[in-house]
């Protein structure tokens, strides 16, 4: 077999890639259809900065998705003779199959360990974002509500944790020795446990007064919560269902740490804009709790800033495990997780480009997507 | 002011001993301990000689206690041995003259102790290494500053114009991509045989001992690229505030030309944002310098800490992170002063 053109590996690659343009032509299509309907959601399409940008965030969520179609090959098995070859190789001993973007030092296909990465960043990405999310809202309400001794107490933990240089807290946590301490356990004790309490005040702030309501919802949200929580944060599922490896929970961990702080800042900021204005005056004459306040009248209303800043952070948290791929410091050490590919990559690249370029560029382009749509996102919520 | 400066100053401090604490607990870890204790004595000792060893060497003291010796609080210990008579202690294996050793000698007595890797006393190191970063990131500011504030300009003069539409698409570019994207692609059509520019060098290691415009480029590029994005956009939005304002518009109806506006009454008002946002950027740059300095493989500050996780080295990672929390808390610090300082509207509390 010959060896393919550029023309080739860029037909064979689009093709590759069908299910997710059929995903995002019917995603799209409704989107535009629905727009008037969807709120901030269809505005956006009045911005083609953020249209963009929706479509570089959709094609990598459908990718990852559809990952196991799309990849040619496995992302981790080494076929012989296929190290280093260049884009376009055809595989030693398999009839129509060629490594479409080369093969990597380890004789693996770069275009497949690409797509697969996609899964990894995805499914870490937003997951951390949410939970960075639940832990700065939590706290950072009553800090900007209440004020006072609370406030400065809090704003101080959470200065001194941005105080500390990102990739130091990263060097000192992600190690394998820090795991054999249970350090991580014990940070995922606290911090997984702030997506409960952060529902259990949610229903129970709205449905105090309605019990019929109220048990359901609260039974559903403990009994969900830990259940999750006693598989993902000690692993101890009686069950089985929740599992997160040593290693995995102890990045999640790790960026979920670093980034809520940051939220709880902004959190806290909106908070003392908004609990001057009327109509958190108004719920206050009416007897409402604070909770109910906080949870039902401000955040509500500090939501804009807080999409915005969402679709930026999952950016960051990306970049972030980049970062900590770059340093070896990745999933595992065989995943095709972007940073590690850059990282191994790299060392070779005077003489051989092709395996590190690819997951460069995916990784960019994802987080260009993110910040394109944010970008968008916040024009359309300030012309509101 | 004075008051400010001094309540400032006092929470710098508790946040300093806060997190040199935390720096000095995650590094002293058990199983870091062990690894030293192997690589000091060796790789097959058993667990009993292991924990006689700590216990010889001063590190089954509670962690409080040591915590103290290594900042210089706290006497050093000293363990007369019970068999030979010998005195030994943490002072005076690092005192010059042994038979009179000091009582403290921690950090605050300007000793950093001596470094595994390097074989060399910390302090000299940390001075070296500090002193390539300094010139790296120097070389950064002089690139990364004058640019963004210009492109910031130029876009905020004009909201919503085609110039602005298209340099803040620009800016987000470079806001999505991080060092270790940059350096990549850079290398690759810089410097590899692929697309055969070979403008620049693809190492900077030659630019530790003779900085050339062909060694130290692209690194500079790398570094400043993903900044430049970041203070663009925020120079750009207090430039379009600033352009809104009342007394830009009596200027531009006064019949002032338009540049002259923009030089004389929006400019010094456009810039006391970016001035944080710039100075704050000074810490940000460490995750960037450590990418950089290994990617490039100029064995500066960056390049030290990488080493210093990497082999253990336990002392030596320790007063680098010294210094990145005293970088940080200073920038905070100053980047606060000034702010005051630019903008006389801002009250004190």
């Amino acid at each position: 077999m010959d060896r393919l053109t550029a023309s080739e590996i860029i037909i064979r690659m689009l093709g590759q890639f069908t299910p997710v343009w059929i995903g995002l032509v019917i995603i799209l299509t409704l989107s535009i259809i629905f727009k008037r309907r969807l709120g901030l959601y269809g505005k956006l399409f009045g911005s083609p900065i953020g249209v963009a940008g929706l479509i570089l965030v959709l094609f990598w969520i459908l990718t990852a998705i559809f990952a196991d179609s799309i990849a040619t090959m496995d992302p981790l098995s080494q076929i012989s003779g296929m190290k280093n070859k260049k884009p376009g190789w055809p595989v030693s001993g398999m009839e129509g199959h060629w490594y479409l973007l080369g093969g990597d030092n380890l004789a693996r296909d770069v275009f497949s360990r690409m797509v697969k990465g996609s899964q990894i960043v995805l499914a870490i990405a937003p997951a951390a974002t949410i939970f960075a999310f639940m832990v700065g809202i939590t706290l950072g309400l009553p800090a900007g509500f209440y004020g006072g001794k609370l406030d400065t107490i809090m704003s101080f933990l959470a200065n001194l944790v941005l105080a500390f240089p990102v990739i130091l807290l990263f060097f000192l946590l992600v190690t394998p020795e820090i795991r054999s301490t249970g350090v991580p356990f014990w940070l995922a004790g606290v911090l997984f446990l702030f997506p409960i309490i952060f529902f259990c005040l949610l229903f129970h702030s709205k449905f105090s007064g309605q019990p019929s309501k109220l048990y359901p919802y609260l039974g559903i949200t403990l009994v969900l919560g830990l259940w999750a929580y006693s598989g993902l944060a000690f692993n101890k599922d009686p069950l089985g269902v929740f599992y997160m490896d040593p290693n995995l929970l102890n990045i999640f961990v790790s960026v979920v740490f670093v980034n809520s702080p940051t939220v709880f800042r902004i959190v806290r900021g909106l908070t003392i804009d908004i609990k001057t204005r009327d109509y958190v005056a108004a719920a206050q004459t009416r007897g409402e709790s604070p909770w109910y306040i906080m949870l039902w009248e401000v955040l509500p209303n500090a939501r804009g800033p807080l999409i915005v800043d969402f679709c930026l952070r999952i950016g960051y948290t990306t970049i972030l495990l980049g970062t900590l791929g770059f340093f070896g410091l990745g999933v595992t050490p065989e995943s095709p997780d972007w940073g590690m590919t850059i990282n191994e990559g790299r060392k070779l690249l005077a003489v051989y480009a092709h395996p590190a370029l690819p997951p460069t560029f995916a990784l960019m382009s994802l987080v260009l997507g993110l910040n394109l749509l944010a970008d968008g996102l916040r024009e359309e919520s300030l012309r509101d | 002011m004075g008051s400010f400066l001094l309540k400032r100053s006092g929470v710098m401090l508790l946040t300093a001993l806060c997190l040199t604490f935390i720096v000095f607990f995650l590094t002293n870890l058990e199983p870091n301990l062990e690894k030293l204790t192997k690589s000091e004595g060796n790789m097959r000792m058993s667990d009993a000689q292991v924990q006689s060893w700590l216990q010889k060497n001063g590190y089954r003291q509670p962690l409080i206690k040591r915590y103290g010796e290594w900042l210089g609080v706290a006497p050093g210990w000293t363990r007369t041995d019970a068999e030979t008579g010998k005195v030994t202690g943490r002072c005076i294996r690092r005192a010059e003259d042994p038979a009179n050793p000091p009582k403290f000698c921690g950090l605050l007595q300007g000793n950093w102790g001596f470094s595994l890797v390097f074989k060399e006393d910390i302090a000299g190191i940390i001075s070296e290494k500090l002193g390539l970063t300094a010139k790296l990131m120097l070389c950064v500011m002089l690139v990364m500053v004058p640019t963004a504030l210009i492109i910031g300009i130029i876009a905020g003069m004009r909201e919503g114009s085609k110039t602005d539409r298209s340099l803040s698409a620009l800016s987000i570019l470079s806001t999505s991509t991080p060092e270790y994207v940059s350096g990549v692609i850079f290398i690759v059509v810089f410097s590899s045989k692929l697309v055969g520019l070979k403008w620049f060098k693809g190492t900077a290691t030659t630019a530790m001992e003779n900085i050339t415009f062909e060694n130290f480029t692209l690194p500079v590029m790398t570094l400043a690229l993903y900044g430049i994005g970041y203070i663009a956009r925020m120079t750009r939005a207090s430039m379009a505030e600033v352009m809104t304002e009342q007394y830009i518009r009596t200027a531009r109806l006064k019949g002032l030309s338009f540049p002259g506006v923009v030089l004389k009454h929006a400019l010094r008002n456009a810039l006391i944002a970016p001035f944080t946002v710039i100075i704050l950027q000074i810490p940000w740059l460490l995750t960037g310098v450590v990418i950089v300095e290994t990617l490039f493989n100029y064995k500066g500050f960056g390049w030290t800490l990488v080493a210093a996780v990497g082999n253990n080295d336990i002392e030596l990672l320790l007063a680098c992170s010294v210094v990145a929390v005293f970088v940080v808390l200073v920038t905070q610090l100053i980047s606060d002063i000034g702010y005051v300082f630019l903008n006389p509207r801002i009250r004190i509390s």
